[in-house]
């Protein structure tokens, strides 16, 4: 009877731990949000909030006046990731579609894993390609002396988005009932009518989830854009213009900033703002993603 | 007869655009690779792999840098292996359908994206301030490994999941309690599959540059880490440094190819061993 009580106990105590790791996430997500809430909320003190967001001037080390404006940086955030999925959608819908409809399976084993090995590609590696390989073949291009801008981030944020956006619309894709595409092939469609009218319309929650999820990346991506992108401060206004996105602008001032002044927080700020981006873009996906695996079961 | 013709061209040319975005992507990868290749494998040599920097880093070579690599992403399976397998036992083996589940594993698919440069900010904060471990090793170290954490949660209850339903009953049939069962049925069977997935994650954390960027690397050292609380060179770091911050790049750009293949055979090697791996487990369970 003791021994039972005990082995009782012991078998609580293994729970517990094992439950205090599941919980773990859910406290760092926690944490990281009420971090960033508590170190940025000092910047406001001096900045205001309108001008945070609405002044296209960031200036925080100016002698006469500092200014935190956060647009043009916002802008540019959003205009190189539009760019990207410009690239990105149709080139791995398109992919998507291969590897489940065209490929043979054969083929399709072999490609998948290479699809990964993009995937696998360390940020700081595409960034260094962006420099020595795409500025240069841009600038020759258009004729412009640099090719560090808005363009070269938007195909390289593009390349590395396009895994996530291949694989998870190759997963909804794969997901469409066979009875749909047999349906649509016994009235005689063709395999590329059924593709078009029937798979892709039927997977296409999945496939607005894998978009979302590949712009969520391309938001938070930090290296690629710091380096290929030209940090130029100014408000951009084409893809031929060097830009500063938020990530590139943490990354370049955190590190000689004075600790716990107005820029300091300020620049906790900016990391608030590309949480809250990313993570109401993830969310969407999640909640698009859900809805359509409830609908399958 | 003419509709029939002109669905076959329409399918035609519609599978030749989906073939194109499939080569399109293919060629983007072999560019990359051989790129990075063709001009970094002359930078390599014993020199290069054992030796650290000289002359204002214009020559020698990288060693500190994989070293600081090596040693951080140590640090990172330490915090991120662990707590991500008891994490994903905790879900698929003990936790029911409620709220708090669906939180969990809500929060989970929500940390993966959150961008790398957040985690490095979170790591100044947490790891560089509060805890006062100030820039170092293990700051970084702890950084990613917080960064890699929903990745090993995901490959290692992937890895759970695939334990048969009737090992675990028939644990269970025999008088086991559920620890028990979990110890002598599934984690035997599952460990394997989980280190691959774990792997996985780890190479992504060694590549990583934003999260190290304040909370540890250093553009340069004389010595090797010594303890924990040391700052360290790291190669994905490195490479940014010799790719723009460096006061010769064009003369050191011979360098920083060099570093980027060394970098990339890195990751690309673990990922693949951890690939080829998990492949040959899948096929020994079938």
């Amino acid at each position: 009877m003791r021994k039972k009580r005990r082995s009782g106990l012991k078998e609580s105590a293994i729970k517990a731990f094992f439950f205090t790791s599941g919980i773990l996430a859910v406290l760092v997500l926690l944490g990281i949000f009420l971090t960033l809430v508590a170190t940025s909320f000092p910047a406001f003190r001096e900045i205001k909030l309108g001008e945070f967001f609405l002044n296209t001037r960031w200036d925080p080390t100016s002698p006469e006046k500092a200014e935190y404006g956060l647009l043009s940086m916002i802008m540019s955030t959003l205009m190189v990731t539009a760019g990207a999925l410009v690239l990105a959608v149709p080139i791995g819908i398109g992919v998507a579609a291969y590897l489940s409809d065209v490929a043979h399976w054969r083929v399709r084993e072999i490609l998948k894993p290479v699809v990964e090995i993009l995937a696998g590609i360390p940020s700081v590696v595409v960034g260094f390609i962006g420099i020595v390989l795409f500025g240069p073949a841009i600038a020759k291009v258009f004729h412009i002396g640099n090719g560090l801008n808005a363009l070269n981030g938007s195909i390289l944020l593009a390349i590395m988005a396009l895994p996530t956006i291949i694989s998870i619309s190759e997963d909804s894709l794969n997901a469409v009932p066979r009875a749909y595409s047999e349906a649509s092939l016994a009235l005689g469609a063709s395999r590329w009518q059924t593709l078009v009218r029937v798979k892709l319309p039927a997977g296409l929650s999945g496939i607005i989830a894998a978009v979302m999820l590949g712009m969520g990346r391309a938001i938070g991506e930090t290296m690629t854009v710091l380096m290929a992108t030209g940090n130029a401060r100014s408000f951009p206004h084409g893809f031929l213009e060097a830009v500063r996105t938020m990530t590139a602008n943490i990354a370049i001032e955190l590190g000689e900033v004075p600790y716990y002044t107005t820029h300091y927080y300020a620049l906790f700020a900016i990391g608030l703002v590309l949480f809250v981006m990313t993570f109401a873009v993830n969310l969407i996906a999640d909640v698009v993603l859900n809805k359509y695996q409830e609908r399958e079961q | 007869m003419k509709r029939v013709t002109r669905k076959k061209i329409v399918q035609a040319l519609g599978f030749l655009a989906l073939r194109a975005a499939m080569g399109l992507v293919l060629a983007v990868l072999f560019l990359f690779l051989y790129d990075i290749g063709s001009k970094g494998a002359g930078s390599i040599s014993w020199e290069f792999l054992s030796k650290a920097p000289r002359k204002g880093m214009t020559a020698g070579g990288i060693f500190p840098a994989i070293f600081g690599t090596f040693l951080v992403t140590v640090i990172t399976a330490f915090l991120a292996v662990p707590l991500g397998m008891s994490a994903a036992i905790y879900l698929n083996e003990y936790a029911k359908q409620t709220r708090l589940t669906r939180l969990i594993r809500l929060s989970i698919r929500n940390l993966s994206g959150v961008p790398s440069i957040v985690y490095g900010l979170f790591g100044v904060i947490l790891f560089v301030n509060i805890m006062s471990f100030g820039t170092s090793i293990l700051s970084a170290g702890l950084t990613l490994g917080l960064m890699t954490l929903p990745w090993t949660i995901t490959a290692s209850e992937e890895a759970l999941k695939t334990v048969p339903n009737a090992y675990r009953e028939g644990a269970l049939a025999l008088g086991a309690t559920k620890w028990q069962m979990i110890r002598t049925n599934v984690l035997p069977y599952s460990v394997p599959g989980m280190l691959t997935g774990t792997v996985l994650g780890l190479a992504r954390a060694a590549g990583e540059t934003a999260p190290i960027l304040f909370t540890g690397a250093a553009f340069f050292l004389p010595f090797l880490p010594r303890s924990l609380g040391d700052q360290f060179m790291a190669l994905p770091y490195h490479l940014y440094i010799m790719a723009t911050q460096h006061h010769a790049i064009l003369q050191v750009r011979p360098l920083a190819y060099g570093t980027a293949l060394v970098l990339i055979v890195l990751v690309l090697g673990l990922n693949m061993t951890a690939v080829i791996v998990r492949y040959r487990l899948r096929r020994k369970q079938r």
